[in-house]
C-alpha cells in the first residue's frame, strides 16, 4: 500500500517535468499567436521594433543573438581549447587540481557580476580604443566569452580526459612530441566530446541574459559594424517585458522568448544526441 | 632543419599557445575576481545589515531588503524544488531505470538544465503573474524551483545508482517492501551525493537574475509579504548598477560580493561533503 503510494509519488515527480517543458512550449506559443498571426513571417525577417506604432519585426535581436554568441565562440573556442590542453596534458599535478578547480568556481559565479565588471570596467577601455560607446555587440561579444570559458574549458577538459592512458603511452613509446599525442591522439579519440561540450557552451551563451544586458545598449538596429550598439533576444525580454503595455507588445515578447527557447533547445539537443551520446557509448 | 627538430620547435609552439592561454584566461578572471573583491570590501559595512534601501544620497542606506528577501526567495524554491527533483531522481534510478520513459525523461531534464533561464521567468510571467494580477514572491520562487529540479533530478539519479545492488537485494532478502529498501538503505548510502546536488542547485539559482526580474520584481523595501513584488540581490545588484548614482552603485558591488562569497561557500561545501564521502 504505502509501497504504491511511494511509487506513485516518485512518478508523478519525474512526469511533472515532462509536463512543465510541454507547458512551457504551450503556455509561449499560445502568447504568441497575436504577433504570429499579425506579423507572420515579417516577424522574423524585419528589423523594425516600433512600440509606438505597434509593429514588432524581431530580426535585429535575432541577429545580435547569433552575432553576439558567434563572436565569443570565436573568441572563447580557442582560449578554451588552449585551457582544456593545459589542465589535462601540461599542467603538473597540483597545479592541474588547483587551477581545475578555481576554473570550476568561476563558472559558478553569478552571470550579473560578469555583466556589471563589463560595464564599469572595459566598457571604458574599449570607449578608449575604439571611440564611440564603448557599447555594443564587440562588448557583448567579449564579456560573453569571457563569462562561457570558464564552463567552457571545464567540459572541454573532461572530454580530453576520457582518452586512455594506454592510447598516449602507445604514442609517446612510438617518439611522439607531446604536441604530437594531442593532435593526433587526443583530439582525434575525443573529437565527439569536445565538439559536444563547445556546443553545450553556445548553448548556454545564446540564452545569456545579465551578462550582455548591461554592454549591449538595447537598440533596436541590425548593427552595421561591430562596435554598433545593437540588441538581442534575452537583452529585448530582460529590458522591455514590464514596459509593455499592448496585448500585441506582450505577444511579441513571448514570440521572442519562445524564438530563444526553440534556438537554444536546437543546439542543447544537437550537442547533447548527436555528438555526446557517441561518446557515452564509446565509453 | 631535420624532421625531428621541426617536430620539436612546433611541440614548443603548440604547448607554448596553450599554456599562453591559460595564463590569458586566468588573467581575465582574476581581474573580474579582484573587481569584485576590491569594490565589494571596500563598500561593505555595518549599515549594509542594518539598513534596508533608501533614495540615493542617504547615509542610512543597505541592503537587509535584499538579503532577507533574495533568502527567502531561495529558501521557497529550495522548499519546491528539492523534494520534487529529489522524488523525480528517485523514480528514475530506482523504478525507471533504462526505460524508455525514464531517458526521456533524462534527456529532456538535461536540456533544460541549459535552457535560457529568462524563458522560465517569461513563462512564470504568464501562468503566476498574469492570473494572480501583480508580482510576487511565489512567482520568483516558482521560476527558480523550475531551474532547479532539473539539477537535482541528474545528481540523485547519478548518486542513488552509485548504491551497490547487493545492499538492496540484502534489505529485500530480510523482507523489507520497497519503499523501506529506498528511504532506509539507498537513501542512507547516497546522503553525501544528495546532499552535494541539493547545495549545487542552491547554488545555481541563488546567482540567477532574468528569471526573477519579471516575477518576484523588486522593492526597495523591507518586505516578507509573499504576495508582494520582493527584491532579492540579483536584481537589486542589477538596478542599482545600472543606476547613475555613485552610493546606489557601490551597494551593488557590496551585493555583488556577499552573494559570490555566499555561492563560493556553497559550492566549496559541497565538493567537501562529496570528498568526505568518497573517503569514508
Amino acid at each position: 500500500m504505502i509501497d504504491k503510494i511511494f511509487l506513485n509519488m516518485t512518478r508523478t515527480s519525474a512526469l511533472l517535468i515532462l509536463f512543465i517543458v510541454a507547458w512551457i512550449f504551450v503556455v509561449l506559443f499560445d502568447h504568441s499567436t497575436e504577433a504570429m498571426r499579425t506579423f507572420g513571417f515579417d516577424f522574423i525577417t524585419k528589423d523594425e521594433w516600433a512600440p509606438n506604432v505597434d509593429k514588432f519585426g524581431a530580426y535585429a535581436a535575432i541577429f545580435g543573438s547569433v552575432a553576439s554568441t558567434f563572436l565569443a565562440m570565436l573568441l572563447a573556442i580557442p582560449v578554451a581549447i588552449g585551457v582544456a590542453i593545459f589542465l589535462s596534458e601540461i599542467a603538473h599535478d597540483k597545479i592541474k587540481g588547483i587551477f581545475g578547480v578555481s576554473v570550476e568556481l568561476l563558472a559558478a559565479i553569478p552571470s550579473v557580476i560578469y555583466g556589471m565588471w563589463g560595464l564599469f570596467f572595459f566598457v571604458p577601455i574599449l570607449r578608449d580604443i575604439f571611440g564611440g560607446m564603448g557599447i555594443g555587440l564587440m562588448a557583448a561579444g567579449i564579456v560573453l566569452a569571457i563569462m562561457i570559458l570558464p564552463f567552457m574549458a571545464a567540459v572541454t577538459r573532461d572530454a580530453m580526459n576520457t582518452t586512455p592512458d594506454i592510447l598516449k603511452e602507445s604514442a609517446y613509446a612510438l617518439g611522439g612530441t607531446q604536441w604530437d599525442v594531442i593532435k593526433d591522439v587526443i583530439i582525434p579519440y575525443a573529437k565527439a566530446g569536445i565538439i559536444g561540450s563547445l556546443i553545450l557552451a553556445l548553448g548556454r551563451a545564446i540564452g545569456e541574459t545579465m551578462a550582455v544586458t548591461f554592454v549591449m545598449g538595447n537598440v533596436h538596429h541590425t548593427p552595421r559594424s561591430i562596435m554598433d550598439p545593437t540588441t538581442s533576444i534575452p537583452v529585448t525580454l530582460a529590458n522591455e517585458f514590464t514596459e509593455a503595455d499592448s496585448s500585441l507588445y506582450f505577444s511579441s515578447l513571448f514570440g521572442l522568448a519562445l524564438t530563444l527557447l526553440v534556438m537554444s533547445f536546437v543546439v542543447i539537443a544537437v550537442a547533447k544526441f548527436y555528438f555526446l551520446r557517441k561518446v557515452r557509448k564509446g565509453q | 632543419m631535420t624532421a625531428t627538430q621541426k617536430r620539436i620547435i612546433i611541440n614548443r609552439l603548440a604547448l607554448a599557445f596553450s599554456t599562453l592561454s591559460a595564463v590569458i584566461a586566468l588573467a581575465f578572471l582574476f581581474w573580474i575576481l579582484a573587481v569584485l573583491v576590491m569594490k565589494g570590501v571596500d563598500a561593505l559595512n555595518w549599515n549594509i545589515f542594518i539598513y534596508e534601501g533608501s533614495p540615493p544620497g542617504y547615509e542610512d542606506s543597505g541592503l537587509k531588503h535584499a538579503l532577507i528577501g533574495q533568502l527567502i526567495l531561495v529558501g521557497l524554491a529550495t522548499l519546491i524544488g528539492v523534494p520534487l527533483g529529489i522524488m523525480a531522481g528517485t523514480y528514475l534510478s530506482e523504478y525507471g531505470k533504462s526505460s524508455n520513459l525514464a531517458h526521456v525523461i533524462r534527456d529532456i531534464s538535461d536540456i533544460m538544465m541549459s535552457a535560457p533561464s529568462i524563458v522560465i521567468g517569461a513563462f512564470v510571467y504568464a501562468i503566476v503573474v498574469m492570473p494572480m494580477g501583480h508580482f510576487s514572491a511565489w512567482a520568483g520562487a516558482i521560476a527558480l524551483a523550475i531551474i532547479m529540479i532539473p539539477i537535482i533530478l541528474r545528481t540523485t539519479d547519478d548518486m542513488l545508482q552509485l548504491v551497490p545492488g547487493t545492499l538492496r537485494e540484502a534489505a529485500f532478502a530480510l523482507g523489507a517492501p520497497k519503499y523501506k529498501v529506498i528511504l532506509d538503505v539507498v537513501y542512507r548510502g547516497a546522503k553525501a551525493g544528495i546532499l552535494t546536488g541539493v547545495l549545487l542547485g542552491i547554488a545555481r539559482v541563488a546567482g540567477e537574475t532574468a528569471p526573477l526580474l519579471f516575477t518576484s520584481f523588486n522593492d526597495n523595501f523591507f518586505t516578507t509579504d509573499l504576495n508582494e513584488a520582493m527584491p532579492s540581490l540579483t536584481v537589486t545588484m542589477f538596478n542599482y548598477a545600472i543606476s547613475p548614482y555613485d552610493d546606489w552603485q557601490q551597494l551593488g558591488w557590496a551585493a555583488a560580493f556577499i552573494l559570490s562569497m555566499f555561492i563560493l561557500g556553497l559550492n566549496i561545501l559541497g565538493r567537501l561533503i562529496l570528498l568526505a564521502g568518497k573517503r569514508k
